[in-house]
């Protein structure tokens, strides 16, 4: 909030026409930088040749060092390449999983609105009841039923990630179609296609690509626990949870690099993508406009 | 053209108590109705009937004999108590003025709706700035009758005179039929042709009434002229 009343200020002082660095300008920013570094990450690893992080037992164990800035693993690969093909490998994952989940979300929370009665109480009842477990077992169970590996781990976050967007979609939805606005349309003439795509629309869109990108970071994290937990993504596939999940092992006798730079690497992914969300709600915000 | 009621009794469900009983009402083009009655004799109610916002539990409303149209645009337009919420937030000015048909400059200076409103928010404009462009975007040609639920009670009184003003000229040149609700009988006396007292029509029984009606709107003056 600190940079919102400076430059305000600013604005005060110097009442001049050109470029003014207002807070508009300051989370564009923040928002571009964040899209730029995800986005960086993910293609690095997919571009990234397997002899980057090949075994190599004549370098076991090596601290962090020039060469090799996070360090290497019990079988000499280098954390470095290992980390980024891992974290892209995770975004990839999560941020597929998390699209297909807000397909569902969208899917059900607008039905849910538009037809009512026993739809709605049934969506209803599959979001309680979703909701109503815990998280991760939920994960766990989907996964281990679906025979683990990169399948079982993306339909497990597809289909669990979606209730709470599914309440948000529905509530949006609800709240714009009884709305004095929408039926003064209907009495001006306008049909039902031209209210959904004029004002249900765009009313529901901002709040959906929000929840979307704020569902991100949930994906990615359930990803990497459930796989860290053994349930996930395989052992030779370069993984966030993987990697953290051997570090374990070594933990103990001081190979500290093993476990902080991953964890460090996913943390840094997950707030990045919580910026974006939140800063991408005040740019869309009419009520913010001016700021 | 003849708007009617015939008939009009609405309750929310079946087994509630009736709102409106047995409500008949005829308004001629070029006349000026106003409904006048404390809050909770159901004036908004009979206002959402009238305008096919609402279906009577039973009687109908006709226009010339026929009933509203069910789709397209609607001869009987209705302007609301709060614009703010009559207007899509997301929206710019300009397209929410264009929502239905394309006023011409004469109306715009008339409605005192100034070009740089156009490009704003509805959230950067004042309530009465806003309730200028509700009744600017329907009065289309196509409108043949105004019903008007308290549009100007949250408004001050400079506001509530020149906007009372325009719309009684408009209707005149227009030859609009128009229906006031109000809960002020000052108002009432200055605009309209004709004044039905729903509390006389209107036979619920209901005790709530009474006591509560003076508290909700107690800020709406009889001033409309200037």
């Amino acid at each position: 909030m600190s940079t919102h009343t400076h430059t305000h200020t600013d604005d005060n002082t110097k009442k001049e026409k050109r470029f003014e660095f207002n807070r508009r300008s300051f989370v564009s920013i923040m928002v571009v930088f964040a899209i730029v570094y995800l986005v960086g990450i993910g293609l690095w690893g997919l571009i990234m040749p397997e002899e980057a992080y090949a075994v190599d037992y004549g370098a076991k164990f090596v601290s962090p060092e020039i060469s090799h800035p996070f360090g290497t693993d019990f079988m000499g690969r280098d954390m470095f390449s290992r980390c980024i093909k891992a974290l892209s490998n995770s975004l990839i994952i999560g941020v597929l999983a998390s699209i297909f989940s807000s397909f569902i979300a969208l899917f059900m929370g607008v039905s849910s609105a538009v037809f009512g009665g026993w739809v709605d109480k049934f969506v209803n009842w599959c979001v309680d009841l979703c909701q109503g477990l815990p998280h991760l077992v939920l994960l766990i169970l989907i996964s281990f039923m679906l025979g683990k590996g990169v399948k079982g781990v993306t339909l497990a976050v597809i289909f669990t990630h979606w209730p709470s967007l599914t309440r948000i979609v529905r509530a949006e939805v609800m709240q714009v179609r009884s709305s004095q606005y929408v039926q003064a349309a209907y009495k001006m003439g306008k049909t039902k296609w031209q209210v959904a795509f004029g004002h249900i629309l765009p009313h529901v869109i901002p709040s959906y690509i929000i929840g979307l990108i704020l569902l991100f970071p949930h994906a990615i994290m359930h990803e990497a626990s459930v796989t860290f937990l053994g349930f996930g993504l395989p052992k030779e596939m370069p993984a966030i949870g993987v990697i953290l999940s051997e570090s374990m092992d070594y933990l103990a006798t001081g190979k500290w690099w093993l476990a902080v730079f991953p964890g460090l690497m996913l943390l840094v992914a997950v707030m990045l993508f919580d910026v974006i969300g939140d800063n991408l709600k005040k740019l869309w915000n009419p009520e913010s406009g001016n700021e | 053209m003849q708007l009617k009621a015939e008939n009009i009794s609405f309750g929310y469900t079946e087994k509630s108590p009736l709102i409106l009983d047995n409500i008949s009402l005829t308004v001629e083009s070029g006349e000026r109705v106003g409904i006048v009655a404390p809050s909770g004799y159901g004036k908004s109610t009979l206002a959402k009937i009238l305008a096919g916002y609402r279906m009577p539990t039973s009687g109908q409303v006709l226009l010339d004999g026929k009933p509203l149209p069910k789709s397209g645009y609607c001869p009987v337009q209705m302007i609301y108590q709060h614009p703010e919420q009559a207007v899509n937030p997301r929206w710019k000015m300009d397209k929410i003025l264009r929502e239905s048909w394309e006023p011409d400059e004469e109306i715009l200076r008339k409605m005192g709706i100034e070009d740089s409103w156009m490009s704003r928010w509805p959230s950067e404009l004042s309530g009465g700035e806003l309730q200028r462009f509700c009744i600017a975007r329907v009065l289309g040609p196509e409108t043949k009758f105004l019903i008007c639920d308290e549009i100007t009670t949250m408004l001050d009184v400079i506001t509530q005179a020149q906007i009372w003003h325009l719309l009684l000229e408009i209707s005149e040149e227009r030859n609009m039929g128009m229906i006031i609700i109000t809960h002020n009988s000052a108002l009432a006396k200055r605009v309209c042709t004709r004044i039905v007292d729903l509390t006389k029509i209107n036979n619920v029984h209901s005790h709530t009434h009474t006591h509560f009606h003076d508290h909700e709107h107690g800020d709406e003056e009889g001033h409309t002229h200037h």
